[in-house]
């Protein structure tokens, strides 16, 4: 194909990337991923909604990065003579019923924060692509036990399987992400095994499968790659429900454990001062409120991309 | 539990008969049922085999002698091999026996059937709320496409979507308690009230009512009022929002047009033709959307101190007492399995193009 490209033709592309992404025929397959991901960005670009989304996202990912930076002070370091003071010039947010500045713990709680959802999305998606591909693929009995465990763990709320895994894991942030991850996988093979049915009867998988390729390696190499997209898709709208069950187990004290300032728990230690210092309540709230937010926008922003049925 | 559409693409002769249809379905939404509700005796027996707190020193404590812990360990069948624990297991919770509650000292079942009522009680009103606001503001939202209101209506969604709702409970409490006033605070009803009414269905407005105590059931109304609200706007954003896309399905469909072609007023065309066509699909939602309330009820009986089975899983799991969190945790997929079967069957009784 590249011997049609005449040089006319290659110099125009030197000049603008733009009319490389926008040429009508795509002459390597880079090019033409490169292309399907820049017309999905200017789909997602007119969504302001989605934008705003993205935009939440990238300042909470900016504001974990550079945490020592916006705010040089420990998120532990106590100033008890001040303690209880409401937000001021000096404290933002206010300081809390230990004297901490409420501002430095939220800035450092978003470490937490996305440390926990990363960790449940690297955990939850492989676990759920290898449950689902594999059942859509083998099929038979196979498909029946794997399908009918995914529906025991389904027909949990999420909250509550979860609060029920940690109470037997004991408190505490690691297990607040194993139990997680046991409620978030579920969803991800149903999707994996219904993306495998349509993909399993396709010619490539026939001719590899007669070039002598075995199960797991059509299942690993050829069929979960094609996977992917959907299943992170279908995680990154779900990490607004890891924020929230997360939080909320750390609310209820069975996350993360003081004095970590993970946003739940400093919510839960400022219930009792809530009535007379209302801002160690409010302030990780809102901020558990905006983190989730950012992720719904965003996933309903990708999903109005990838899947433009409503339109 | 996937629909069948063989019936529009196959002649009906070559099809088996009715009952026979009928029949295979029975018996593949019981034995789904049957294999799922196993799958949740084994999932909770595993939860409370994973524990790493013995439960035997939690039982006589670690003061005890070794004679009393072989005696102990013996006497829960912790020596047997785990399939026959797992039967004793079963047999146990087939005769509503979940062992006793450390911390209340009552049998788990007397207990649930105590707290229980509470949080009905609160997930109903929620409920009733959800749907009352939710139903007419997802088909406004719909009949008004792309206008102010529909995006009203999706802003107000995505922050019940993404509020932790115990935060939401606590800034209700701190303006409309605290500050305001308007509200009774935490618990049932004021403190003073407590234990005047018997509890004869476990719902404290019926209670109250039918013991004639009115200024008891106005002090509860005063405190369900701020929970059973936000219940009610975690249910009504889920429920907005799958009303708005059913609605819209149905406005685009021809009999819509059909309908304004022959001169049927706006109101008509929205409440007698398209929306009773989403009424069964409503239906499924208003199921799905309780048992969100059961999962929202453990957080907002938490910070509303609601004497409810939130509450009390919750004590339970503070303290590690496996027995009460077994049992809450299975009741509660149960309660999940019957109503996703209700709206399944519902859906199968009410919408004539699944027979």
């Amino acid at each position: 194909m590249k011997g049609k490209k005449t040089a006319d033709e290659r110099s125009s592309y030197k000049d603008s990337w733009r009319a490389w992404l926008r040429a009508e025929i795509a002459y390597s397959p880079t090019q033409a991923r490169m292309q399907r991901l820049y017309f999905g960005w200017l789909r997602f670009i007119e969504n302001p909604m989605a934008v705003i989304g993205l935009a939440i996202i990238v300042f909470i990912c900016l504001v974990a990065l550079f945490a020592s930076l916006i705010v040089p002070g420990s998120p532990t370091a106590q100033e008890l003579e001040i303690r209880l003071t409401s937000p001021s010039a000096e404290h933002w947010f206010g300081m809390d019923e230990l004297g901490r500045d409420v501002y430095t713990r939220i800035v450092h709680g978003s470490r937490i924060t996305l440390l926990i959802v990363l960790l449940v999305a690297i955990i939850a998606a492989p676990v759920g692509l290898a449950v689902g591909t594999v059942a859509g693929y083998f099929g038979g009995w196979i498909d029946t036990i794997l399908m009918r465990t995914t529906d025991v763990f389904l027909s949990f709320p999420g909250l509550v399987l979860a609060l029920a895994f940690v109470a037997a894991l004991g408190p505490g942030i690691e297990n607040a992400i194993i139990a997680v991850s046991l409620t978030a996988w579920p969803p991800i093979a149903r999707l994996a095994r219904a993306e495998t049915l349509t993909i399993r009867n396709s010619d490539y998988i026939s001719a590899v499968r007669i070039q002598g390729a075995s199960n797991w390696r059509i299942i690993f190499k050829h069929i979960s790659p094609m996977c992917i997209p959907s299943v992170v898709v279908r995680i990154t709208l779900n990490m607004a429900g890891i924020i929230l069950t997360a939080a909320g187990l750390g609310f209820l004290g069975l996350g993360a454990q003081p004095p970590s300032p993970e946003w739940g728990a400093m919510l839960s230690s400022g219930r009792i001062y809530m009535f007379e210092s209302w801002w160690i309540a409010a302030m990780p709230g809102t901020a558990i409120l905006i983190a989730s937010l950012g992720f719904n926008l965003f996933g309903d922003g990708l999903r109005d991309v990838l899947d433009p049925r409503d339109e | 539990m996937v629909q069948n559409n063989t019936a529009t693409s196959v002649p009906r002769k070559f099809l088996a008969p009715v009952w026979k249809q009928r029949l295979r379905t029975a018996w593949r939404i019981t034995s789904s049922v049957v294999v799922t509700l196993f799958g949740l005796l084994a999932l909770t027996f595993f939860i409370g085999r994973l524990l790493p707190i013995d439960p035997v020193i939690s039982i006589i404590g670690d003061q005890a002698d070794q004679a009393t812990y072989d005696a102990v360990f013996k006497k829960l069948g912790l020596d047997q091999p785990l399939y026959i624990q797992f039967y004793r297991y079963i047999s146990d919770v087939a005769r509503f026996d979940f062992g006793t509650a450390i911390f209340s000292g009552q049998l788990v079942i007397e207990d649930i059937k105590r707290v229980f009522p509470a949080t009905v009680e609160l997930s109903t009103i929620g409920l009733l709320f959800g749907a009352l606001f939710g139903v007419p503001m997802g088909v406004f939202a719909a009949v008004y496409r792309n206008t102010l209101f529909d995006h009203f209506v999706r802003v107000f969604g995505l922050i019940g979507y993404s509020a932790p709702i115990f935060w939401l409970g606590l800034m209700g409490l701190i303006v409309f308690y605290g500050w305001l006033g308007w509200v009774g605070g935490p618990g049932r009803v004021d403190s003073y009230y407590i234990g005047i009414v018997d509890a004869v269905t476990g719902s404290i407005l019926i209670d109250a009512v039918m013991a004639d105590e009115w200024e008891i059931f106005w002090n509860a109304i005063n405190h369900i009022i701020m929970p059973g609200l936000l219940l009610g706007f975690i249910a009504m954003a889920y429920i907005a929002r799958m009303t708005r896309s059913f609605m819209l399905e149905q406005l685009n469909q021809e009999y819509i047009v059909t309908a304004r072609v022959k001169g049927l007023s706006h109101a008509r065309v929205i409440w007698s033709h398209a929306f009773p066509n989403i009424t069964v699909p409503l239906i499924t939602v208003l199921a799905l959307s309780y048992g969100l309330l059961l999962e929202g009820a453990v957080l907002t009986e938490t910070v509303f101190a609601w004497p409810g089975f939130g509450q009390y899983l919750t004590n339970a799991l503070l303290i590690g007492d496996m027995n009460a969190v077994v049992a809450c945790t299975l009741l509660i997929g149960i309660i999940f399995i019957s109503l996703n079967l209700l709206s399944d069957l519902f859906y199968r009784v009410l919408d004539p193009r699944t027979k």
